[in-house]
């Protein structure tokens, strides 16, 4: 990563270099390799277009965020007002625990999203029945493909605390009635274990990926050498999974502001708010719930956004360093 | 290779396979709980007498569905947006993939163009701000606003890229000799050996487009334009929204209120949104550890 980012800088250059040398005349790119490249050129005019329209064009408005911004003025009318957005948003007295909020069930479920998979890829490697192992895999990839809409109402019925199904199972063993998504201690641990739920059998994938391309070996060398099964798996299984589990560490790190929308929205309460209210409920509900708030929730969502490709970066850094790994 | 199999590893296997079968469970149970209230009557599932299996077996709840007219006109709208949504995203990877998939040599633009998509996916310029460029360019209130702003999905595109570097030069060279033009190449020779990562690329696309609610809810402004997600959320997490915004519902709400529990019809709408998606990914399955190369380690 870092050491592409010269490249397009110096390419950029070239461009407008390049686009005098053909006014010359002289021979050059545009006159030789550029007709060669052209279908290139041509099939990459539809996606081009439509991101710089739906993802480079928006990024104009984050003025906004330093605008006393009003609707009939629009952006270009608006007067800027500095950081004054930036000050009313930390000013104010739910942002702090919001980004408390975030950062816990965040981190959460980074957490638990790397434990939970790695377990179930090694327990569910060990299964030498095709057949089995196939069906496994179906059933818990299921909810991973599901929207949390839906998700979210599934669970609103079952862990109901008069008629959900868990809490009835939880009666029988003598377990008093939980309220799971109206308690504020229960809300963020609700939410970090039903991410987890969602996402452990469709997570394990790239851990099974991994532990296929193990060397087999590597296991009959240590038979050989009287390893038994659990030295084989400290010595040879870990080992072998060990970078992948680094990379998806590291490359989880990028969501540390990420607290999942869909799933808190679709399950969030008055009564729950103090510990489930997250930046991006706070973001969408100062755009689109009650009183407009464009400029604040502009500057909300880019405060998040500078975190996050501060995050994602680095985690991209480090990906590289530590694992050689680069997204392209 | 014969393999002494001692105590403590049969001891350890039957561990491994209850637990991994309560996992399996632990994740279809809520599916197969919604299935049974769904075909229950309204008393069993008021009197939680539903757990695995039907109680009560009735078809109520499905037939109320279908002479629910938002309903269908939802998914109506989440079928369109599939339909087209679903070629498109692909159409846009496979232009797009294939030339950053080539070296700096073959395209001398590949690293600025590569950056151009990559950027958008460190940086965002915000809800508010999309929701703007959506009303900017006409698409409030339109399908098209469901499938223009998420068209060109980067990390689908990376994906089928890094897929198609991986693949031997050797392939399309000789296709370069024998005079084929680069679409030629991509459409006789690269596409067919990138089935497994277009195959679990498409599930994706697929997946989005009927998963998708939140859009419809920033960029419909009534209600019967709904994509069927987006329907189920108002209707099931936020009824009272769905009633405030609706217009002549009052005698849907009344027949609603009387006919069925909101449970069971809820449960049967639920269940029929699914549907679909359980009837595809099972059968790709078998691309995904193949097709999901995401990023190159050296």
């Amino acid at each position: 990563m870092k050491r592409l980012y010269p490249v397009i800088c110096f390419e950029i250059e070239r461009t407008d270099n390049e686009m005098q040398q053909s006014q010359k005349k002289k021979p050059s790119y545009w006159s030789k390799d550029f007709k060669k490249e052209l279908p290139f050129y041509l099939m990459l005019i539809p996606a081009f277009v439509l991101v710089l329209v739906y993802s480079y064009g928006p990024m104009v408005g984050i003025a906004m965020a330093f605008q006393d911004f009003r609707l009939a003025d629009g952006i270009f009318g608006s007067n800027f007002n500095g950081l004054d957005n930036f000050r009313t948003l930390f000013s104010m007295p739910n942002f702090w625990p919001v980004i408390r909020n975030t950062l816990i069930i965040a981190l959460g479920k980074m957490i638990g999203g790397i434990i939970v998979p790695v377990g179930f890829a090694l327990l569910l490697n060990e299964i030498r029945h095709m057949g089995f192992k196939k069906s496994i895999q179906t059933m818990v990839y299921l909810p991973n493909f599901l929207s949390w809409v839906i998700l979210a109402s599934i669970f609103i019925d079952i862990l109901s605390p008069s008629d959900g199904v868990v809490n009835h199972m939880l009666g029988m063993i003598g377990i008093e009635p939980i309220f799971f998504l109206g308690d504020t201690t229960w809300f963020p641990i609700t939410m970090i274990f039903t991410e987890i739920w969602r996402m452990f059998g469709f997570g394990a994938i790239i851990y099974l990926a991994a532990l296929t391309g193990i060397d087999p070996t590597l296991y009959e060398a240590a038979q050989i050498d009287g390893a038994n099964r659990i030295k084989q798996t400290l010595h040879i299984t870990f080992p072998g999974i060990l970078s992948t589990v680094i990379l998806m560490t590291v490359l989880s790190m990028s969501g540390v502001l990420d607290g999942g929308f869909d799933q808190i929205f679709n399950m969030y309460n008055p009564a729950v708010m103090e510990t489930g209210d997250i930046l991006d409920t706070l973001i969408f509900r100062f755009g689109f719930q009650g009183t407009p708030q464009w400029a604040l929730s502009t500057a909300a969502n880019l405060f998040r956004s500078v975190v996050s490709t501060i995050f994602v970066v680095t985690s991209y850094i480090l990906a590289d360093r530590l694992v050689g790994y680069r997204i392209f | 290779m014969a393999i002494k199999v001692s105590t403590s590893r049969k001891v350890f296997m039957t561990f491994n396979v209850i637990i991994l079968v309560l996992l399996a469970v632990l994740c279809v149970f809520p599916f197969v709980n919604l299935l049974a209230i769904s075909f229950s009557s309204r008393d069993a599932v008021i009197a939680n007498r539903v757990t695995f299996w039907p109680v009560e077996f009735n078809l109520n709840s499905y037939r109320f569905i279908l002479s629910n007219n938002q309903f269908i006109r939802s998914l109506w709208i989440t079928v369109q947006r599939t339909f087209i949504g679903v070629p498109l995203n692909m159409l846009l990877i496979i232009l797009t993939a294939y030339p950053l998939s080539k070296s700096k040599k073959e395209f001398r633009f590949r690293s600025f163009f590569s950056w151009f998509f990559v950027f958008t996916t460190l940086f965002h310029g915000g809800l508010v701000p999309t929701w703007m460029m959506v009303r900017n360019t006409g698409l409030l209130n339109s399908i098209w606003a469901l499938i223009l702003p998420s068209a060109v999905n980067v990390f689908n595109i990376l994906v089928v890229m890094n897929y198609m570097r991986s693949l031997p030069k050797e392939m399309e060279e000789a296709a370069l000799i024998d005079g084929a033009g680069p679409l030629q190449v991509l459409t006789k020779i690269i596409l067919p050996v990138c089935k497994p990562t277009l195959a679990t690329v498409a599930l994706f696309s697929f997946v989005f487009h009927w998963n998708s609610w939140f859009d419809g809810m920033i960029y419909m402004q009534r209600v019967d334009l709904y994509p069927l997600q987006t329907y189920l959320q108002t209707m099931i997490i936020n009824p009272e929204a769905f009633f405030r915004n609706a217009t002549n519902t009052s005698a849907a709400v009344a027949q609603f209120v009387r006919l069925v529990d909101a449970r069971t019809t809820g449960a049967a709408q639920l269940f029929l949104a699914i549907l679909p998606i359980m009837c595809v990914y099972p059968f790709l399955q078998k691309y995904f550890a193949k097709g999901l190369v995401m990023g190159s380690v050296k």
